[in-house]
């Protein structure tokens, strides 16, 4: 069974949401990468101290709960979208192979 | 302070709980009544306060101890669940979708579900549920021992006893709060209500403990820092492998954890709440993190050593004299493994009710039928049943965490018993990620992940837990069964010096992973289990068009009398009104009068939901399937849907092929009707034109020779009245030729009059011929006199007559102040074609089709003299000659294009057209 087949290009706002959503997914994945910084730091000798890399690592926490705030509004709206607008590619329909 | 003040202050603190979640519990069954739904209680504040559970004791006290050890690394433990939420957009929605379609009660129930109601899977991941807990109920019961003990130097209690007692009074306290009803949804208000008090009160009581500690103790911020610099030692420094593998894990926890699954996805009653807890979540951990390290940094430098680190929270402000503060405090770390151990229980109790003593008992009831004995029938009769396993299970999981901490010595570090149910419960990751995103998992592939990463945990982590010489054998530690070192528990396969905590989690994992994968590549998966596994991964395609052929259960009708069974069986699990009011919609919706619906697979399908509410989607399908047997969906009907599905579509496609083809044909017509009218409005505007150019003639040769017939005309006037009509005569008769001409060349019956010549010469005597046209002005010829030498084998005379009429007409029609008429000539494969071009106005749009036909004129005035027959008759000369001439739009003026071959042939003339 083929599933329907996604528009290919988008109204404005629309567009908008969608990169709305991929900012969302790719917040984590920049945390991680931050989360880590501090490994690398500690590495040599004369690594930084632990008071620094509390600060660091507690104001990192913070701007990822600020972005997650300014983050959710908009995708609140997006959870449930008009009934009108175009089916949502962000999971594209998939069929029992994965195709 | 002694216990005689913190036991009633701690039964005051339970007690208030309780008024909290039976008021809540009260409040909401009010609003059910009155057919609302309980706004408040289900806000997105309290969804995420509820969700706060993830902070046990293990927090409150075990992290200031955990800082104290070992810096901080105590931090990963709540940096992975804040990237879970924060990227919520990725597994956390889904997962909730899931779990609102599916009406999920477990993680157990969602992952059997997933994997073809399988309840071997169920009960798979509620051992290891089971198992993976008892570790940290027993981390609460210890803190809340250590915090008694704490306080009452010389007590009269024994800490083992103590934590008896309390493991005693929260098992009925649950019982009392989770086992009221069996809530469709499996959502409990009243407890909710009271965890999301609890979560305020544990926030208070650290921040109150934090802010003290900093500005009351210490000289704010900066003598923070400066303290922890000079308490700073090796151990603090981070470590890479645990800090990454930590935060990973802690991520991995907070969706696998019973409780957090109960919290995160059976409670939730709106997924918009997710959007809130995605920051809000976040923000609550950021806060109970933020004073660890300094409580830690003052409990070092301010306490005497060899004081237990886990207890700072407890222990500074009670050595310093601030009791008030203590108690708080006390009260906080008790509200938070309170809530741990009520709604863990509650989870687990879902779990094995729902997975194991009820299959059980299904198994027993089928075998009593079997032997002839009456099947019992009254009504909630196993909704009693259900709820006690529940109320049994309650009671066996916390009497199970209390023999955990009683046999493992209740000595340990907090966070170090926590991670060992962490790790336990990340085993089920892999088959999680797999349901929801995999179509290809299946069931064998889970039971031998889930198997192979169960065993190795406990082999690896959660056995040498309780100690050498304990559960395992000390030789055992060191040497390896049988003295085979590559299997030591601590150095699987020979990786040795990694810390075990790390290397429990990397091999456990691991090997789950590549069995789960393997089992899945290799296996098939039954039709169920296939329907399942669209339902998950396509959830939110299906959501669209909620009913999606080849997405149910059941295939075909069941019996009608068989729906009065299903009638009897829904009463006793649901109660009686419950299942009397589902299957009176059921049968109205259906159009049918009575209670009993018609049972189609649709029916079928909506009820297994509805008890799979209550029971989990394993055992309402075994129940179901027992009275019904025999229509479960079979590979045969989804290749059937599938393949009707592929037939309507081709349908689709054929009839949209037949339709464009009708549109194209219609647009045909259509066209062709519209140049008919066009011609027959020609038609009658020519025949007033052809009367009208055939009148003016005669009317004049009329006139002057009824003059001539008088008798008083001078011989001058006869011979000039003569001269007129001779003109006029001629007049007509050239009309006359013209319509004749045409008539003939569109018959095809000319006879052409084939000769040698050259191109030049024939444009030569065109443009003589035409000079004597009126208005005689200046008119600029451009030619190319190189391209012109080209030899013509053709009826040059027919040919010269149409260069003739285009040269005439750019001369009387070109409306350029300086008219000037390029004419381009060029001979490619054998033909020759010939641009007019003049720098008029042109040709309008509209018009460049009408001036070939016969009559047509443009300018309705009599000025062009002739009778609009010139382009259609050199349209039917070219045509003879095997041409054609067209108008050719867009070269900046009047422009046609005459093309014909240079050599005629006999056959290529309009007669072969």
């Amino acid at each position: 069974m083929k599933p329907p087949r996604a528009p290919l290009f988008l109204e404005r706002k629309t567009y908008r949401r969608r990169r709305l959503m991929d900012a969302a997914r790719i917040l984590p994945v920049v945390g991680f990468v931050l989360i880590l910084l501090p490994v690398l730091w500690s590495g040599g000798d004369e690594g930084l101290s632990t008071a620094t890399e509390a600060l660091y690592l507690f104001g990192l926490w913070l701007a990822l709960v600020v972005a997650a705030f300014l983050l959710s509004g908009p995708l609140r709206k997006a959870l449930h979208p008009d009934p009108d607008s175009p089916p949502d590619p962000a999971t594209p329909p998939r069929d029992e192979d994965g195709r | 302070m002694t216990l005689n003040i913190l036991v009633p202050a701690a039964l005051a603190y339970v007690v208030f709980l309780f008024v909290i979640a039976s008021l809540a519990e009260r409040r909401a069954e009010r609003l059910r009544a009155e057919g609302r739904r309980p706004r408040f209680l289900r806000s997105p504040v309290v969804y995420t306060l509820s969700l706060s559970v993830y902070c046990t004791a293990w927090t409150f006290y075990g992290a200031v101890g955990y800082a104290a050890r070992s810096g901080l690394e105590f931090a990963t433990i709540y940096l992975g669940p804040t990237l879970v939420f924060i990227g919520w957009w990725w597994i956390l929605r889904k997962l909730v979708r899931i779990g609102k379609a599916q009406r999920v009660t477990s993680i157990a129930d969602l992952v059997s579900s997933r994997y073809g109601k399988s309840n071997a899977v169920g009960v798979l991941v509620t051992l290891l549920a089971v198992t993976a807990t008892m570790p940290y109920i027993a981390l609460q019961l210890q803190s809340i021992a250590l915090s008694f003990g704490a306080f009452a130097q010389g007590a009269p209690l024994a800490p083992r006893q103590l934590a008896m007692w309390v493991a005693a009074g929260l098992a009925v306290f649950t019982i009392l709060f989770g086992t009221r009803n069996l809530d469709a949804n499996e959502q409990h208000h009243g407890v909710v209500t009271a965890i999301a008090v609890e979560a305020v009160v544990k926030l208070v009581a650290l921040l109150a403990v934090g802010i003290w500690v900093v500005w009351g103790l210490l000289d704010g911020p900066s003598d923070i820092l400066a303290r922890m610099a000079a308490a700073e030692r090796p151990d603090w420094a981070i470590q890479p492998g645990r800090w990454m593998g930590l935060t990973f894990l802690a991520g991995v926890a907070v969706l696998t954890l019973p409780r957090m699954f109960q919290v995160l996805v059976v409670e939730n009653s709106d997924e918009r709440h997710l959007a809130t807890a995605s920051w809000a979540f976040p923000l609550y951990l950021f806060a109970m993190s933020l004073f660890v390290l300094p409580i830690a940094v003052a409990g070092l430098t301010l306490l005497p050593s060899g004081m237990n680190p886990d207890l700072f929270v407890l222990t500074l402000p009670h050595a310093l004299g601030q009791n008030g503060l203590a108690m708080l405090a006390f009260l906080g770390g008790f509200s938070a493994a309170t809530s741990m151990v009520i709604i863990a229980a509650i989870a687990l109790a879902t779990m094995v009710s729902n997975h194991i003593v009820v299959p059980l008992w299904l198994t027993s009831r089928r075998r009593a039928a079997a032997r002839g004995l009456a099947p019992m029938r009254e009504a909630g009769e196993m909704r009693g049943l259900v709820l006690n396993a529940r109320r049994l299970s309650i009671a066996g999981i916390l009497a199970l965490g209390y023999v955990y901490f009683a046999v493992s010595g209740g000595s340990r570090a907090l966070a170090a018993i926590g991670l060992i149910s962490f790790a336990g419960m990340a085993q089920v990751l892999p088959a999680l990620v797999g349901a929801l995103y995999w179509r290809g998992a299946s069931r064998v592939g889970a039971l031998a992940g889930l198997v192979t990463g169960a065993l190795v945990w406990l082999y690896a982590l959660f056995l040498p837990s309780f100690g050498p010489g304990v559960l395992m054998s000390a030789s055992l530690m060191v040497d390896g069964p049988f003295g085979l070192s590559w299997l030591r528990p601590h150095a699987l396969f020979g990786v040795a010096g990694l810390d075990p905590l790390l290397h429990a989690l990397f091999w456990s994992l691991s090997l789950n992973a590549a069995a789960f994968i393997a089992g899945s590549l290799v296996s098939f998966p039954g039709p169920i289990e296939r329907v399942q596994s669209a339902q998950f991964v396509n959830v939110y395609d299906l959501e669209a068009q909620t009913e999606i052929p080849g997405t149910r259960g059941w295939s075909r009708d069941a019996a009608e009398n068989e729906a009065e069974d299903l009638l009897a069986m829904s009463q006793q699990l649901l109660g009686a009104d419950t299942a009397q009011a589902f299957f009176l919609a059921a049968a109205k919706g259906q159009g049918r009068s009575g209670f009993l619906p018609d049972p189609t697979p649709d029916f079928l399908d909506r009820l297994e939901r509805e008890l799979a509410g209550s029971v989990g989607a394993a055992t309402a399908h075994a129940m179901i399937a027992q009275i019904v047997g025999g229509r479960l969906v079979t590979v045969e009907d989804l290749m059937a849907v599938a393949s009707e599905t592929a037939q309507i579509m081709e349908h689709s496609a054929q009839l949209e092929a037949k339709s464009e083809e009708l549109a194209r044909t219609a647009r045909q017509l259509r066209e062709a009707n519209e140049m008919l009218q066009r011609l027959s409005v020609q038609k009658d505007s020519f025949l007033s034109q052809i009367s009208h150019e055939l009148r003016t003639p005669m009317t004049s040769i009329r006139a002057f020779s009824e003059i001539l017939m008088d008798d008083e005309v001078t011989p001058e006037e006869i011979t000039r009245y003569a001269q007129i009509i001779q003109d006029e005569s001629i007049r007509l008769t050239r009309l006359l030729d013209d319509l004749l001409d045409l008539s003939v060349l569109e018959n095809g019956q000319v006879n052409l009059d084939i000769r040698t010549a050259r191109l030049g010469d024939l444009i030569e005597r065109a443009v003589m011929a035409s000079n004597s046209v009126p208005p005689q002005r200046p008119f600029t010829i451009r030619r190319q006199p190189g391209g012109e030498e080209i030899a013509l084998e053709t009826d040059t005379g027919r040919l010269t007559q149409v260069f003739i009429n285009i040269v005439t007409n750019a001369r009387k029609y070109c409306d350029a102040p300086e008219p000037e008429l390029r004419i381009n000539t060029r001979l490619r494969a054998g033909r020759v074609s010939v641009d007019f071009i003049d720098n008029g106005s042109g040709i309008p749009k509209e018009s460049q089709v009408l001036i070939f036909e016969k009559f047509a004129r443009l300018t309705d005035t009599h000025q062009a003299g002739g009778a609009g027959l010139g382009l259609a008759i050199c349209r039917e000369i070219m045509h003879n000659l095997g041409g054609d001439i067209a108008y050719l739009p867009g070269q900046g003026g009047a422009a046609f294009r005459v093309s014909f071959p240079a050599r005629l042939r006999k056959g290529a003339s309009k007669a072969a057209r």
